[in-house]
């Protein structure tokens, strides 16, 4: 019933995803999770995966999409400026509804940027950084674990629904060492009728495609999509709550500066201020509803976001909250990790 | 099947009883039906997808009656390549044209082919961009004028047409590369020879075959389907020229 290992967050995340079925994994290298393709590689004479390097994360992605439509489990990772260069290639996948698995191991830009972790690519994963009307599922892991757990999940999430899911990791997850519990592997048996296989007697040709001239098709398409994302949000919302049945300030945060947060309640606690924290874990669906549900009880006195960016995941925490309470910022950019000290400090400050 | 009378030419079972998109003229109908008569005559129905390409071309899955996928502009080398990793036994190719595989596609077709996948690439070109109207290629030739290059293509300007056929049969792995055309009996029959060929050397995995096709685009050359006949003869095949330009090792 499981393995335990001390293991690196790349590393947890590529035997995670190799215990998930994975059949095929395509990346380029690039800081901070290079670990990802290098241990995929040590391991594939182990295993009956397919791990290539291609030319380009332009290049990966597209082979993402011609090993889901042929109805392999395909997954590649990458690193903020590599995300950027697979965005087409990612909004072609959502329209043709492939699912696989993309990783993000954020680090902090604009720009080539700095290697150090960030959470500045919100937007980018939970807005849709290609073009359409598209989302992916995406999950935010704050551990090592969680990169383990996050990886199986997203494959089965974007199996039951036809679905690309991502993880928003950072540099910090990625590279840290920490306990894991390892899953036994699943046996992973495709159930895929839409896959290109090459067409047997029994059906019609299989076609995947992202290609819809007529503009009366195209908008079928987009309601189809719409559907699938309601179905989506109503059944697959989750998020953390920690300390927050009594607390009056509530802290809104994901991945790596959650756990900050859950020291700020603490240290803000001692000093008898009612802190919680509400930690979103898929990012999209967002958890607006329980936001909501916080923000019309009259013992809470407002909301702060605190995220390593310049105010992203905020923007959704105030539309969920609607004007029914302040929603405030609290942040570090460009790779730099706030500590808890500086953050309840902040804090004080809308006491005063 | 009236008595006394024998079938000679009949449409391949795997290519789709509909009306083509494709111009009057355009060997791109011609070669959709050679190569599904390659595939009747092997086969292989069951045992093969198709990428299409962003071009004149897209909808090549409207007409072959094969599982295929669509790609995004220039990718379709690195979706054949991750089908056919995940489907080894499978016959996988890419149907791409010049703005595809010759421009913004480059990247992954080199390394496609230096990887030497066990893929057919089959090469429309017809030195311009068809469906957009008419603009310039990477394979344009030298003076021709296109929307882009209405004063004809200035090579100081924009460098020469690419030789892709020349270019990739310079890479190790790639196993068999040829230049065919369509525009009399005895050259669409060497192109049918060359496509059949293509796919047995990927049967039996001998690396990558790349098959160009020395095409013509009536429309985009703003001129009738028998000038562009002659534009091939008197221009085209003496900048591309026809033939075998590699051929994989002797078994």
């Amino acid at each position: 019933m499981g393995e335990i290992k001390f293991m690196k967050g790349n590393e947890a995340l590529a035997e995670s995803a190799i215990r998930s079925g994975l059949q095929g994994y395509f990346g380029y290298p690039i800081t901070p999770q290079s670990e990802v393709i290098e241990y995929l590689s040590m391991e594939e004479p182990k295993h009956h995966y397919v791990v290539l390097q291609a030319e380009s994360e332009v290049a990966s992605v597209n082979m993402v999409y011609g090993a889901a439509a042929a109805g392999a489990r395909a997954m590649t990772t990458t690193s903020s400026p590599g995300f950027s260069l697979m965005q087409e290639g990612i909004s072609y996948i959502a329209c043709a509804e492939l699912p696989c698995v993309f990783a993000n191991i954020v680090r902090g830009g604009p720009g080539l940027g700095t290697i150090q972790p960030s959470q500045g690519d919100y937007f980018q994963a939970v807005k849709g950084g290609g073009h359409g009307d598209y989302h992916l599922i995406v999950l935010a892991p704050n551990s090592v674990q969680e990169m383990v757990d996050h990886c199986s999940l997203a494959f089965d999430l974007a199996d039951k629904y036809r679905i690309p899911a991502m993880l928003l990791s950072d540099g910090a997850i990625g590279q840290m060492m920490e306990k894991v519990v390892l899953p036994d592997p699943v046996p992973y048996k495709p159930d895929k009728p839409w896959a290109t296989t090459g067409k047997t007697p029994d059906r019609p040709r299989n076609i995947i495609t992202s290609l819809y001239i007529q503009s009366e098709d195209m908008e079928q398409k987009n309601k189809r999509l719409q559907e699938k994302y309601k179905l989506i949000k109503e059944n697959e919302v989750r998020f953390e709550e920690y300390k927050i049945d009594d607390a009056e300030i509530i802290l809104t945060s994901f991945g790596l500066s959650s756990r900050i947060c859950k020291k700020v309640v603490d240290l803000g606690r001692e000093k008898g201020i009612k802190l919680g924290l509400l930690r979103p874990i898929t990012l999209w669906p967002f958890p607006s509803c329980k936001i909501a549900e916080l923000a019309a009880q009259n013992r809470v006195k407002f909301f702060l976001s605190m995220e390593m960016n310049a105010g992203q995941m905020v923007e959704d925490v105030q539309l969920s909250v609607n004007g029914k309470k302040p929603v405030y910022f609290f942040g570090r950019a460009g790779g730099i990790i706030p500590t808890p000290d500086e953050v309840l400090h902040h804090i004080e400050g809308y006491l005063k | 099947m009236k008595e006394g009378y024998e079938l000679v030419y009949k449409r391949p079972k795997t290519l789709l009883d509909r009306r083509m998109h494709y111009c009057p003229g355009c060997f791109h109908s011609t070669i959709h039906k050679l190569f599904m008569e390659v595939v009747d005559e092997m086969n292989i129905q069951d045992k093969i997808v198709g990428v299409c390409p962003v071009g004149c071309s897209v909808f090549a899955y409207d007409y072959m009656d094969v599982d295929m996928q669509e790609a995004a502009h220039g990718r379709a080398a690195a979706l054949a390549t991750a089908i056919k990793r995940m489907l080894p036994d499978r016959y996988v190719f890419s149907y791409q044209g010049d703005g595809d595989l010759a421009a913004i596609g480059t990247a992954e077709t080199i390394h496609a082919c230096n990887r030497g996948e066990n893929i057919t690439i089959i090469f429309i070109n017809n030195g311009i961009y068809g469906m957009t109207g008419g603009q310039m290629a990477p394979t344009t030739l030298e003076g021709q004028k296109t929307t882009t290059s209405p004063y004809g293509r200035d090579v100081a300007k924009v460098g020469m047409p690419l030789k892709m056929a020349e270019m990739v049969s310079q890479l190790q792995r790639v196993a068999y590369v040829e230049r065919v055309s369509c525009n009399n009996p005895v050259n669409t029959r060497k192109a049918k020879r060359a496509l059949k060929r293509a796919l047995e050397i990927q049967g039996k995995n001998m690396g990558t075959s790349f098959i160009e096709v020395a095409s013509n685009c009536p429309s985009g050359w703003k001129c009738t389907p028998v000038e562009s006949l002659n534009w091939l003869n008197d221009k085209v095949y003496p900048y591309f020229p026809l033939g075998v330009f590699k051929e994989p090792p002797k078994e």
